[in-house]
């Protein structure tokens, strides 16, 4: 495997205008493929009266090449535009040396913006396909990020997770000051914002299913209680205050139940709260540490971490009920285990010599991948589409956030101007 | 009270033999510096007096100090560190915790929050764990010494209050702990 250093992207100075007290994170590619795909973007015109509000084509640009399987073409490097899918010249863009080609242009109307685009194959000489997205005009940015998506699926065949959105811990300031906040950001850092503050930590923010809610551990009553928070809305319910340790909190994919590790009983122990009912059900009983639960995507296993044989490692139980069976043999402990959306591997926290590192179980062959390099790699999340996860690490003793390629090939990091960033969780499509 | 008075006649005194020992012209500043001297001098022992009551010293009247107080008292020790991924409390915090333990079973009304916390090594929601694995093996020795159950809190922070921030084998001791603190007193 061959790695090689790809130019730095950082964003941000445009975004600082729309959250000031958010942290804006900068995101920067470290490690890429060798053979990323050349591909060109061309500037989306506003066919209207004024201008676009937001660089569509650039916001693309910049999300293909943040991906580490595409390298895309400089502007003064572009041959002339086309003005339409039917003055597409393949030979002009094999000159320039790309490899596929994504035109666009923005049509204004009453209400929403049209932004409508084509991407070719120049290989092969032929149009890929022709799109049509309507978005409100202060969504263009949204809007960029589907048209991502939609590019991205057609020349790699895998969806996109572009327009999916990152939420996180945030950790400013020492001592008595340090306050902690729950962040919203887009997958490229934009757009954050601040959904809760508090000057006590707050810990393992998850997305539920459908995206509505996130669900985290606060410690605002100075103690471990899980809280449900409503992104929309900001309505937040308290959802476990029992004696003990209230924590872990995982949302089942029908969105109807929540694991979580409780130790109302004298010991940690997973249990599934029913959210419809109330009803609370036990489901590990060990006088170990049973801990952060992970769903199955069909929700009829639970992945946990237990140190009932001695070292923290990672268990699988079928639901319910079933008898526990350890999964992980190799290093000195596994933890924080993220399902893939497949269901076919876990993505988890390796603990040995160097470190904590992030690997990759597969469930069927059961072999073992290193993905990471780090020494403090904690807290991975799957994007949803399963192409890259994202991961808690630290840059000089700072915590920063990190993201890996599901194959371990391509790396990027996620830095906060200000202040520390740590426990990411993608959001649903 | 008593030490304003105090205050008020070293004023009076000093007032007065600068007005004996300077020349007239000199009175009225010699008067100023005195008075200005004084004022910070009992500022200075009324801010120390409000921060040791803020520590809960307090002003003993009758100059017994408060055995939680007492620097010589092991009583003064309120913190339990463990060794890594352990919760087993090492035999040097033993005679500390003994002591505070019999401090509770004497005073009934007393209130104790044990708060158990772990270094970074480790994932996140299993730290909580075994921050809270470690202040119940310290409340099974109090309790096993005369405290009594109810006058015990166990809370867990697990990582998330590091007291010492370098990702050194230094820090990460200091920070693999269990601190003692009293919510009632007495």
């Amino acid at each position: 495997m061959k790695y090689r250093s790809l130019q730095v992207w950082l964003f941000g100075l445009l975004l600082l205008a729309t959250g000031p007290a958010a942290a804006v994170l900068e995101v920067t590619v470290t490690e890429g493929v060798t053979g990323a795909i050349p591909v060109a973007v061309t500037p989306f015109a506003w066919e209207g009266d004024g201008s676009a509000s937001e660089d569509v084509a650039q916001i693309v640009g910049t999300n293909l090449a943040r991906s580490g399987l595409f390298q895309v073409l400089g502007r003064d490097r572009l041959a002339r535009s086309p003005t339409g899918p039917d003055d597409f010249l393949a030979e002009q863009w094999a000159a320039v040396g790309a490899e596929y080609l994504v035109i666009g242009r923005l049509l204004p109307e009453a209400e929403r913006v049209l932004i409508e685009f084509h991407v070719f194959d120049v290989l092969a000489n032929q149009r890929m396909g022709g799109f049509r997205i309507p978005v409100p005009p202060e969504m263009l940015r949204r809007g960029a990020h589907r048209v991502s998506d939609i590019v991205y699926e057609q020349i790699t065949g895998d969806k996109g997770a572009f327009s999916a959105r990152i939420a996180y811990v945030g950790v400013t300031g020492q001592g008595d000051d340090r306050r902690f906040t729950l962040e919203v950001a887009d997958s490229d850092g934009a757009n954050p914002r601040t959904l809760f503050r508090s000057s006590q930590p707050l810990m393992s923010p998850e997305w539920s299913p459908d995206g509505r809610y996130l669900v985290y551990v606060s410690f605002e009553n100075r103690r471990s209680e899980v809280f449900r928070h409503n992104v929309e809305t900001g309505a937040r319910d308290r959802l476990a205050s029992f004696s003990g340790i209230n924590s872990a909190p995982a949302w089942s994919p029908d969105g109807r139940r929540m694991a979580m590790s409780l130790s109302r009983d004298g010991t940690p122990n997973i249990y599934i709260l029913d959210l419809d009912t109330g009803a609370l059900t036990q489901v590990t009983r060990s006088n170990a540490i049973d801990t952060e639960p992970a769903w199955s995507p069909d929700g009829e296993i639970l992945y946990f971490t237990s140190d009932r044989a001695g070292s923290p490692q990672i268990y699988q139980m079928r639901l319910p009920g079933g008898t526990a069976q350890r999964l992980t043999f190799e290093g000195s402990s596994a933890g924080a285990a993220t399902v893939s959306p497949d269901g076919k591997s876990l993505v988890y926290v390796q603990g040995g010599e160097g470190g904590l590192r992030l690997a990759r179980l597969d469930l069927e062959t059961r072999r073992v991948t290193l993905l990471t390099r780090g020494r403090y790699d904690k807290s991975p999340s799957f994007a949803p589409n399963g192409s890259m996860i994202i991961y808690s690490t630290t840059d000089r003793g700072r915590g920063i956030l990190g993201s890996v390629s599901r194959d371990g090939r391509v790396h990027q990091r996620l830095a906060a101007r200000t202040g520390e960033v740590r426990e990411p969780a993608w959001s649903p499509l | 009270m008593n030490a304003m008075i105090r205050w008020g006649l070293i004023l009076l005194m000093t007032v007065l033999l600068a007005a004996c020992a300077q020349p007239k012209r000199d009175l009225t500043e010699a008067e100023r510096l005195a008075a200005e001297a004084a004022a910070a001098e009992a500022e200075a022992t009324e801010r120390a007096r409000r921060e040791a009551e803020a520590r809960g010293i307090g002003v003993d009247r009758d100059l017994r100090v408060d055995p939680l107080d007492d620097p010589q008292s092991l009583l003064a020790e309120r913190l339990v560190y463990f060794d890594f991924d352990r919760d087993t409390v090492r035999p040097e915090f033993v005679p500390m915790l003994e002591a505070h333990s019999r401090y509770l079973s004497q005073n009934p009304g007393a209130r104790l929050r044990l708060e158990g916390h772990t270094d970074e090594r480790g994932t996140r929601e299993y730290n909580l764990a075994l921050g809270e694995r470690r202040a119940q093996s310290v409340r099974r020795i109090m309790t096993l010494n005369g405290a009594r159950d109810t006058q015990l809190e166990v809370i867990s922070y697990g990582e998330e209050m590091p007291v010492a921030f370098t990702q050194t084998e230094e820090s990460w001791a200091r920070n693999r702990r269990v601190e003692l603190v009293y919510e009632v007193r007495r």
